[in-house]
């Protein structure tokens, strides 16, 4: 009888159970369904509709402009520069920012309380926000108040690109540098033992050893830091404005600008953002491919 | 013997990565002209900032109500989303996942502009709720994959038990499962306030009534006061008010945050 009860009992029990999951796994997953879509695939159907339609900013919805949006980005005056003075800031500061935080990963990869501290000096700047590091440099930059004398930090395209890349290098080193970080502590110290044996010097053991070993992070922090600067703005809206004399504005600001201010044209800079998007696709299954790719062989 | 060299070399480089937040601590109490600090050294550009406008404290309070609501509607959703994908099984779960990553891939700017409209429509525009709310939707893509990787390390057999016992799903998740993803919960807590304190273009697109800017943008917008004469002094207070907050909670949740991005990159 007891016998009985507790197989109707269990049967029960796994009949609900196998009832509840999709239920409940609803129930649970709905507050990020109704984020989701309210705040991502909707808005992604808008950019869309706006992208192919003539959308002031206060007029709104005003009949198709198909292709005239996306002609008229490609003939703004603007849009080359901009997108050559991304690619060129993207390249730069992606460059010097994983060769210098590879360096720092390897300066602190032992623990000890003074690499403690040296971790915690690199890291601080990356908890401070983009913005909030764009204003401390401006005033760090500005002859009236910079510590540095009269130094023209801002005053020409050239060193104003510079000057924008120490500021970024400051703000992320550390952070590039945790994750390789890492990578660099998932290497076994045996593997480094056998090259020892094997008689491989210093750079010979960084470099087939090390480097293969950590590609896995080196990878992802590429494609973090790639898009990151082809989606750079704060930055140069605080520091640079995009001057000196339109030198320095990138893709995110050429959006900013055509939606915002002066054309008030969402349409255009709609068309523009679908075609960043798409660029950004393109670029990251490259990259994940590339880089993929390669380990397996 | 190569020790003493190799201290001075790395202590200079973590210095040099000090200097600019050691610098902007000193300078905003130091006397300089065309600030409200010209003579000696005191707090008179705190006074400038605590004076702009609304005041700073109006700006202090925007930046905190929204960082408040982010964290907790980040914290709700997550905790609930990463249980749902990791315990249960149910139509559409693989693919909900995928498009909630998939907001990592797609630009900011691409995002602000259909949701300016789209908030203007909820009745949401000009509100530091309908902001909130756009930075949770920022979060959670980092949220979601965190909290179900923190769900999925949980024994299974602990929440099985409970279930025995007869506890439901929820009360499972309430008393056994939380105190076992507080470490997780506490990263995205973190990660959701520093993003919420700190973004800029999201405010910058979605906020025009100048009472309701958050304090980054009103420190920025500072700037181009009094005939386009610049108040650096002013402008350092700001950041070190910005500033501040953030390394604090960093200094004191350090190992959090280095914990947090390592399991974080190890799967990503």
């Amino acid at each position: 009888m007891t016998a009985l009860q507790s197989r109707a009992e269990v049967a029960t029990l796994s009949r609900v159970r196998r009832r509840r999951p999709s239920h409940q796994g609803w129930a649970y997953a709905a507050p990020t369904a109704v984020f989701v879509v309210i705040f991502f695939v909707i808005p992604i159907g808008i950019v869309a509709r706006m992208a192919v339609s003539d959308w002031g900013l206060f007029a709104g919805y005003r009949g198709i402009n198909a292709p005239e949006n996306f002609s008229d980005v490609l003939d703004d005056r603007l849009f080359w520069p901009a997108v050559g003075f991304t690619v060129k800031y993207t390249l730069v500061t992606t460059v010097i920012l994983l060769a210098l935080a590879l360096g720092l990963a390897l300066l602190v990869q032992e623990s000890t309380r003074w690499t403690g501290f040296l971790r915690t000096s690199f890291l601080v700047p990356s908890a401070l926000g983009l913005a909030s590091a764009s204003l401390l440099f401006y005033a760090l930059y500005s002859p009236q108040s910079s510590p540095f004398g009269a130094v023209s930090f801002l005053g020409t395209p050239g060193s104003a690109l510079w000057s924008t890349v120490a500021l970024i290098v400051w703000r992320y080193a550390g952070f590039y540098m945790l994750l390789l970080l890492v990578g660099l502590q998932g290497i076994p110290g045996d593997v480094y033992e056998a090259a020892r044996l094997d008689g491989a010097g210093r750079f010979q053991t960084f470099w087939h050893v090390t480097v293969p070993l950590i590609r896995s992070s080196l990878a992802l922090c590429t494609i973090l830091c790639v898009t990151g600067s082809l989606l750079a703005f704060d930055q140069f809206f605080i520091l640079t404005k995009g001057g000196p004399d339109n030198s320095t504005i990138t893709i995110v600001q050429l959006i900013y600008n055509m939606a915002f201010q002066g054309q008030n044209n969402l349409g255009r800079a709609a068309a523009l953002s679908i075609l960043v998007l798409l660029a950004l696709l393109v670029l990251n299954i490259a990259q994940f491919r590339g880089l993929r790719g390669k380990e397996e062989s | 013997m190569l020790r003493t060299p190799r201290h001075v070399l790395t202590g200079g480089l973590a210095l040099l990565f000090l200097f600019p937040l050691v610098w902007a601590s000193v300078a905003s109490v130091s006397p300089q002209a065309g600030t409200r600090q010209i003579h000696g050294w005191g707090f008179g550009n705190y006074t400038t900032l605590a004076h702009y406008q609304a005041g700073i404290g109006q700006y202090l309070l925007n930046s905190a109500v929204v960082s408040v609501m982010t964290v907790l509607f980040t914290l709700v959703v997550s905790l609930l989303g990463g249980y749902a994908f990791a315990t249960f099984a149910f139509p559409g779960k693989n693919i909900l996942f995928l498009v909630t990553l998939a907001i990592l891939m797609v630009p900011y700017a691409t995002l602000l502009i259909p949701l300016y409209v789209l908030l203007n429509q909820l009745g949401l525009q000009n509100s530091l709720i309908g902001l909130s709310l756009v930075l949770t939707m920022f979060q959670l893509p980092f949220a979601t994959f965190l909290m179900r990787i923190s769900f999925e390390a949980v024994p299974k057999d602990l929440a099985e038990s409970a279930q025995v016992d007869g506890c439901g799903s929820f009360r499972t998740l309430r008393h056994i499962l939380v105190p076992a993803v507080k470490p997780g919960l506490i990263t995205v807590g973190l990660f959701a306030f520093l993003a919420a304190w700190n973004d800029f273009i999201t405010p910058l697109v979605l906020i025009s009534d100048s009472a309701k800017l958050p304090l980054p943008l009103a420190v920025a917008n500072m700037r181009q006061q009094v005939m386009g004469i610049v108040d650096y002094g002013a402008t350092e207070a700001g950041v070190v008010v910005l500033a501040l907050p953030c390394i604090v909670l960093f200094l004191a949740l350090q190992r959090h945050y280095v914990r947090g991005f390592m399991s974080g990159a190890l799967k990503g």
